[in-house]
């Protein structure tokens, strides 16, 4: 299973870039974690989700 | 009468203690914005004794800033570099100060941030944070940064946080609270929001990394 955001998914061997298209996250608004690394952004497409992963999606917000 | 160097670093070896003012003096950290979250954070930084600091925005004082941003009325019509750098002289005559009146790109941030040993991102829009947290954890492999998602409203305090992402990438804020026509911004909560970051900052320069 790979975590996400601390939910479990079955998402083993699908990309980053395979997540956030089935999502509603704007790709400009979000930086992602995976096990404790950024994923640069230019990887997203290249970057497997392997079992026992955790993700975070971090999806900012405005205001400052 | 100002008091002389000296004195001023004495004054602060006092309060902080040799070790940590040492840290704090050698340090360079860069305000990325210096809105509510950056003008409040610069001045933080600079009393605490942070030895330069880079300070980017490429806007003027606005009387609809004075609601939350460190400025003074006389200030309105000034770049906000030139006003937080006349405000940061008369708060912490000691601190080294380099300012630039740009806006921050992919294009330019390795260029502007590449002296800093942490970066605050206090930018006002959510695309230009993800730019920056973004392009600083791919750009400057030694850079930490110090960002902050969600402080507008009135929602209680106790739920902004610092959160480590990773081991360059801290996060403060509630996450979720964005501004909107209805819920703006006031001061409390966005100084709450900064204070969180320069703390962030003193913390990791102190050698506090979780």
């Amino acid at each position: 299973m790979i975590t996400i955001n601390g939910v479990e998914t079955d998402l083993a061997g699908k990309t980053i870039a395979d997540y956030l298209s089935a999502t509603r996250y704007d790709p400009g608004r979000i930086a992602v974690e995976r096990n404790g690394e950024i994923v640069f952004k230019s990887r997203y497409g290249e970057t497997v989700l392997e079992d026992g992963d955790t993700v975070e999606i971090v999806s900012f917000v405005g205001g400052g | 009468m100002i008091p002389g160097r000296e004195e001023w670093m004495r004054a602060l070896i006092e309060r902080h203690g040799e070790a940590c003012h040492r840290r704090f003096q050698s340090a360079v950290a860069a305000v990325c914005g210096l809105g509510g979250l950056g003008s409040n954070i610069a001045i933080a930084l600079a009393r605490a004794g942070v030895g330069k600091l880079i300070l980017i925005d490429f806007d003027r004082v606005d009387l609809t800033n004075l609601h939350r941003q460190q400025y003074k009325a006389s200030q309105i019509g000034q770049y906000k570099t030139q006003a937080m750098q006349d405000n940061l002289r008369e708060i912490a005559p000691y601190t080294e100060l380099e300012t630039h009146a740009v806006r921050i790109t992919e294009e330019n941030l390795q260029e502007l941030l590449r002296g800093a040993d942490i970066v605050c991102e206090a930018f006002d829009n959510a695309q230009s944070k993800a730019m920056l947290v973004n392009g600083v954890l791919e750009e400057l492999p030694g850079t930490v940064v110090v960002a902050a998602s969600g402080m507008a409203g009135l929602g209680t305090p106790n739920s902004v946080r610092t959160r480590k992402i990773t081991d360059r990438f801290y996060l403060c804020g509630d996450g979720i609270s964005e501004v909107q026509t209805a819920q703006s911004l006031v001061a409390p909560r966005v100084m709450l929001c900064a204070a969180h970051q320069a703390l962030t900052v003193l913390r990791i320069l102190a050698g506090e990394n979780e």
